[in-house]
């Protein structure tokens, strides 16, 4: 349904003249089946956002094509823009700044509606705030600013906003992560019993492992703007490949756990991506490097079962049969 | 009819009231915010007085044709008094009927003066902030090269070079006051153009028109008004000066700044001549900042000290 095929993109810091160019996505290649959601997770600056952002059309791909629905996104027409408009939405993370401060609660969710649809007057307010139930808030809303709403009952107006067009496809920017925990929850929950009734296919974006593997049926990690291992969530989260992956599951505290981790945690930061050292993003910091192996060679994608690809060389199969 | 039917058919017929709830609600607010604030009340007196008797002065000033250069040389030069409350000038006209019928010669210019600087300015800002590149920055060093001159020098300027008169100084003044508001709008929508809910908006399929309009322009309303209403204040003092130096509104022409410039040659044996004006301008300019400083605590509270 959405496939992205070696998705590279660049943004230039410099000017037109002096370009820097900061990769921020490289080489990206996923698939999303209908019904799916994919959790897509990393740190700060990994590139999560931009995926999800250049999925709607918010960046310019460098190279690589992202097609949806057999759709080349990349070059578009304004009629096919505005279908693919009604059929992808997004969720940002900060529901604070998501909603025009101008705008009552019924011109922001009816927006998608006036530019999509011929529903005026009455039968707009009907299917407003038809939406509004659906997301769990009440009419009296309808007609409030968004500095009167609390963070939980704005993400749900973005929630309704989203999906006034029926979308199949919603990008989740970190949905629940400006929000209290006990909101958290709810909209999660809102979120997945959402995905069953709609049918819709999420891409999940967080930091958030266990929410991640609370909502999404597949996985994909990303450092420094690289898959660099991807799976069915149980199986990555129960037997991570890349150390990496493995480093981030360890780095979760674990109530009462007892056992110090401190000495399994990851050390140093992660390097600058305007200047990427060559050979494996991850050589500084992992604690199996191989000198002269992964600071020296890209590393390819190695296939590691079922729909899974992890990209460490490690489990390079030709490496490990010359070994044996 | 279901229970819920019912309530639907109720809340189909919202009023108008309950629709605007929450809009009614943020104006008292603001009216609350406003009228505690002292000086800015005392501002918004100056400034209704000032309307009033711009609009409708010139019905019942005393001595209608002294303000087109009626001449009384017998009654020249007379102190204030009963007939005459801000006494006569050198022809003998009132100074009263000419200080009154000079306020709505001033609220005019002023007006006009504010709505083209707007006019000129809140587009290009727009442009240079939203759509930035290499138009942007061709707006903003045009708007640099405008605003390093000071507005009352290049409007002397520009008057200098179409001759004087008040149609000449109006549009010299408008044309010297844009570039403010572009380097103000500019800012605003520079930082609103990536703000998330105009990429929600672009996620939507909003064309550039709507996203400005719908968008930006009520989100940058605020400074604009705060900044227009003490522009009005600013205007009346630009077209002051320029009358004051020859170069905008000729005497008998009822405008304050040449009456000021006409009276300085009677200071100070005769100085009511050149006071009353003076006093008129420099309390309606008052008004105007007390005005805008009022607005400015209320619609961007953080603008405040």
């Amino acid at each position: 349904m959405l496939s992205l095929d070696h998705l590279n993109v660049v943004f230039n810091l410099g000017t037109r003249r002096a370009p820097v160019p900061l990769k921020a996505v490289r080489d990206v290649t996923l698939n999303l089946e209908k019904g799916d959601c994919l959790g897509l997770v990393g740190e700060s600056g990994s590139g999560k956002s931009t995926i999800g952002r250049t999925i709607l059309g918010l960046n310019r791909i460098e190279t690589g094509r992202i097609t949806f629905e057999g759709v080349d996104i990349g070059n578009l027409n304004r009629k096919s823009e505005m279908q693919l408009r009604q059929s992808a939405q997004m969720i940002f993370q900060d529901p604070h700044s998501s909603l025009n401060p101008r705008m009552t609660i019924f011109r922001s969710v009816a927006e998608p509606l006036v530019l999509h649809t011929s529903m005026r007057g009455a039968e707009l307010r009907e299917r407003v705030q038809e939406l509004l139930n659906t997301v769990g808030l009440e009419t009296q809303f309808l007609y409030r600013y968004p500095h009167e709403l609390s963070g939980g009952q704005k993400q749900r107006v973005c929630i309704a906003r989203a999906i006034a067009l029926n979308p199949k496809l919603l990008v989740l920017d970190e949905p629940t992560s400006a929000l209290d925990v006990s909101v958290q929850a709810q909209i999660l929950e809102f979120l997945k019993g959402l995905q069953q009734r709609l049918g819709l296919t999420y891409l999940f974006i967080s930091h958030n492992l266990a929410v991640v593997r609370h909502m999404c049926n597949k996985t994909a990690v990303l450092y420094l703007g690289r898959v660099i291992e991807e799976g069915p969530t149980e199986e990555l989260f129960q037997k991570p490949l890349h150390p990496y992956t493995r480093a981030l599951i360890d780095a979760v505290p674990l109530p009462k756990s007892g056992q110090d981790k401190r000495s399994k945690l990851i050390r140093g930061e992660i390097p600058s991506p305007i200047d990427l050292p060559p050979g494996c993003a991850f050589y500084g910091r992992c604690p199996h490097a191989l000198d002269g192996v992964c600071n020296l060679t890209e590393i390819g994608h190695f296939s590691a079962g079922a729909d899974r690809y992890v990209s460490c060389v490690l489990q390079d199969p030709q490496r490990s049969a010359a070994l044996s | 009819m279901t229970q819920e039917n019912i309530i639907m058919a109720e809340e189909r017929q919202a009023t108008w009231r309950e629709r605007h709830q929450s809009t009614i609600r943020q104006l008292r607010l603001y009216a609350h915010t406003y009228s505690r604030n002292a000086s800015a009340m005392l501002g918004l007196a100056i400034v209704a007085l000032f309307f009033f008797v711009a609009l409708f002065g010139p019905l019942f000033v005393p001595y209608p044709e002294d303000a087109t250069g009626a001449i009384h040389l017998d009654n020249k030069l007379q102190p204030p008094s009963w007939e005459h409350w801000f006494g006569t000038d050198e022809v003998g006209a009132d100074v009263f009927t000419r200080v009154i019928v000079g306020a709505r010669v001033t609220l005019h210019i002023s007006l006009f003066v504010t709505v083209v600087a707007m006019l000129i300015g809140v587009p290009l800002g727009i442009a240079a902030g939203y759509h930035g590149g290499r138009i942007g920055q061709v707006i903003m060093r045009l708007t640099d090269v405008f605003l390093s001159v000071p507005a009352l020098i290049l409007a002397i300027a520009i008057v200098g070079s179409m001759g004087p008169g008040v149609q000449n100084a109006i549009i010299a003044l408008a044309l010297a006051w844009w570039p403010g508001y572009v380097r103000l709008v500019q800012s605003k929508a520079l930082s609103i153009r990536s703000a998330i809910y105009v990429d929600a908006a672009r996620t939507m399929g909003a064309s550039n028109f709507r996203i400005i309009f719908v968008h930006i322009l009520p989100n940058c309303a605020s400074p604009i008004i705060v900044k227009a209403s003490m522009d009005m204040g600013m205007s009346i003092l630009g077209i002051a000066s320029l009358g004051f130096l020859g170069l905008g509104a000729q005497p008998p022409y009822p405008e304050w700044g040449a009456m000021i410039s006409t009276g300085r040659n009677y200071l100070p044996d005769w100085w009511w001549y050149s006071f009353f004006p003076g006093i008129s301008i420099f309390i309606t300019v008052l008004g105007f900042n007390l005005v805008g400083d009022g607005l400015r605590d209320v619609l961007d509270p953080r603008g405040r000290k």
